[in-house]
């Protein structure tokens, strides 16, 4: 059985369940956007399902081989993480900041040939190429993060975890990232987001997870997976979910009555 | 490397020999190459007796602390990280002055050597664990100070209880950082060291550029930043303790060297490593030069002129660094 697995997950942050047991599948080729309100257990299960927290209870596999016994290395090579509004601690140009994502690859050398072509394929993919020289602190919010989902890019990863990537960016930007995230589960990636927008999460994903208080509420096909019951068990709103010319609208008429906050 | 870096490493080295020449001809007497040749000339024996292990040791000495402000820099981001701002060289004098306090001058050099290293390795450790517990900038410079405070308050303690004058005008002596006087013995004993700490250094280069992202991405790029940390702990504890044994404290090397030589190389951290190296013990040669050269009856103490060159840059560094991210 391929591909990443979460089974029984279960992680407390200070005596406070944030995970309670979760069991969820992903495939290659979808794209997956985990949604549910603030303080849900989103970024956890995401630390979770690229390797950088060992959970409490439970495990994550990888193609069948639990991720935790992976070198760090080879788990890099083929899981790559976006993290939430990354820092660039230096005043480095586009090109080194995309070769760092080559960082499991590289030896003591440095960038080979090999991850050169690698770092300007992703430069091409998100349409760097012509900044490549700039330094990346004289970069706009926009151009900044398509810098840094090329940095993810550079390894070719089997898979793409991004925590929150469309944070800052304007409604073209969000539209260009999400087309870009498409375009990669459609050539084989396995991508996984987590997202505020659910619009957004309507019109890119295949499969939309809703998450709260560490459980799971809705795990469907995106276009059916927020349902108005859902959403005010989740959000604590009254919603109307209508047919729209690009997926479900979601109108929010109010809080629900019921509003569990 | 880059060309630039190259053609910047290439020049480093070139004015690094030429002071390596500068520094075997200038003292109290004047030695031409001339003198270097003769052994019945009385100025061989000043040249190889003296001005050898000295610029031997200003070398070693220069590219360890170079290339550990630069690896310091690189895993806090912070470019006013180095050993002695953030107290790590103190902590290492408390070290020494500790066994020459107990010792009363009668330690022997590998006693010292160890008390510096094993010290260094403490304050290390504490710098890198209030690092590591996700604080930024503040907390770190704030444990430097902290460091800084308690090395100083250890000194001045084994100072006001020294037991006789002669150990006291031993210990400040030793505190004022100096390259005077130094045998073949002491680079023998402190050489080895540093070179294994800047070989340790040297291989986090690959850590500290992917750090330039944070520590949860450098994590999920396959880097263990535990091992990352031992490295560097291991690393700047051997270079810097054993620079301080032999040379007491001689700080801001490892704080200016880099900040130079970043809009020259760029700012990626691993490019900064070698150069930081060759570009500290340049430093620490072309200055310890200087303090030979203008001596005036009794000679100006390295690490005291250090310091007067190091705090206004220092401070200039803070202002530039405020204007920029205000």
């Amino acid at each position: 059985m391929s591909g990443l697995r979460a089974e029984g997950l279960r992680v407390a942050l200070g005596g406070k369940p944030v995970l309670t047991g979760l069991d969820l599948d992903f495939k290659r080729g979808e794209v997956t956007a985990i949604v549910g309100p603030n303080g849900a257990g989103k970024s956890t299960l995401l630390s979770c399902l690229c390797g950088l927290r060992r959970p409490d209870a439970g495990r994550v596999t990888l193609d069948d081989g639990p991720l935790l016994t992976f070198k760090p290395r080879e788990r890099a090579r083929r899981i790559a993480y976006l993290e939430q509004t990354p820092e660039v601690a230096w005043a480095i140009d586009v090109e080194t900041l995309v070769g760092l994502g080559r960082t499991p690859f590289v030896g003591a050398m440095g960038l080979g040939a090999d991850d050169r072509t690698a770092v300007a394929a992703a430069l091409t993919r998100t349409g760097m190429t012509a900044f490549a020289g700039r330094l990346v602190n004289s970069l706009s919010g926009g151009e900044r993060a398509r810098a840094l989902i090329a940095r993810a890019l550079a390894g070719a990863p089997d898979w793409l975890l991004a925590d929150e990537p469309l944070t800052g960016l304007d409604l073209g930007h969000q539209y260009d990232a999400l087309e870009l995230f498409r375009r990669l589960a459609n050539e084989g990636c396995g991508v996984i987001l987590t997202l505020h927008d659910l619009a957004s999460a309507v019109r890119c994903a295949d499969r939309i997870i809703v998450l709260a208080a560490g459980r799971v509420l809705a795990d469907a096909p995106a276009a059916d997976a927020l349902s108005p019951a859902v959403l005010a068990q989740a959000y604590g709103v009254d919603a109307r979910v209508t047919a729209g010319q690009a997926g479900p609208l979601i109108e929010v008429l109010g809080r629900s009555p019921a509003a569990s906050v | 490397m880059t060309r630039r870096a190259v053609f910047i490493m290439v020049c480093l080295l070139a004015l690094l020999v030429l002071l390596c020449g500068l520094s075997l001809m200038t003292g109290r007497v004047w030695a031409p190459i001339s003198a270097w040749f003769d052994r019945g000339d009385v100025r061989w024996a000043i040249v190889f007796e003296l001005r050898v292990p000295r610029t031997l040791l200003a070398i070693a000495v220069g590219a360890g602390l170079g290339v550990s402000g630069a690896a310091m820099q690189g895993y806090t981001r912070n470019p006013l990280a180095d050993p002695a701002a953030l107290g790590v060289s103190s902590m290492a004098a408390l070290g020494a002055v500790l066994t020459l306090y107990l010792g009363a001058g009668g330690a022997q050099p590998w006693i010292i050597a160890t008390a510096a290293m094993a010290f260094a390795l403490l304050a290390v450790i504490l710098l890198l664990a209030l690092a590591g517990m996700g604080s930024g900038m503040v907390s770190f410079v704030l444990a430097g100070v902290i460091l800084q405070t308690m090395a100083g308050a250890g000194v001045a303690l084994a100072l006001s209880l020294a037991p006789n004058p002669w150990a006291v005008s031993e210990i400040v002596n030793w505190l004022m950082g100096s390259l005077a006087d130094r045998s073949l013995d002491e680079v023998r004993f402190a050489a080895p060291f540093i070179a294994l700490g800047v070989g340790l250094i040297l291989f986090t280069g690959r850590g500290l550029d992917a750090l330039t992202l944070g520590e949860r991405s450098a994590a999920s790029l396959g880097i263990d930043l535990r091992v990352l940390r031992g490295l560097l702990a291991v690393g700047v504890a051997l270079t810097t303790g054993a620079s301080v044994a032999v040379t007491g404290v001689i700080g801001f090397v490892g704080l200016i060297v880099p900040h130079l030589l970043r809009p020259l190389v760029g700012a990626r951290p691993s490019a900064l490593l070698w150069p930081s190296a060759v570009g500290g013990a340049v430093l620490v040669l072309g200055a310890d030069i200087l303090v030979r050269a203008i001596h005036n009856g009794s000679e100006l103490k390295l690490g005291i002129a250090m310091a007067a060159l190091g705090g206004p840059f220092f401070f200039a560094l803070l202002i530039s660094l405020r204007r920029r991210t205000a």
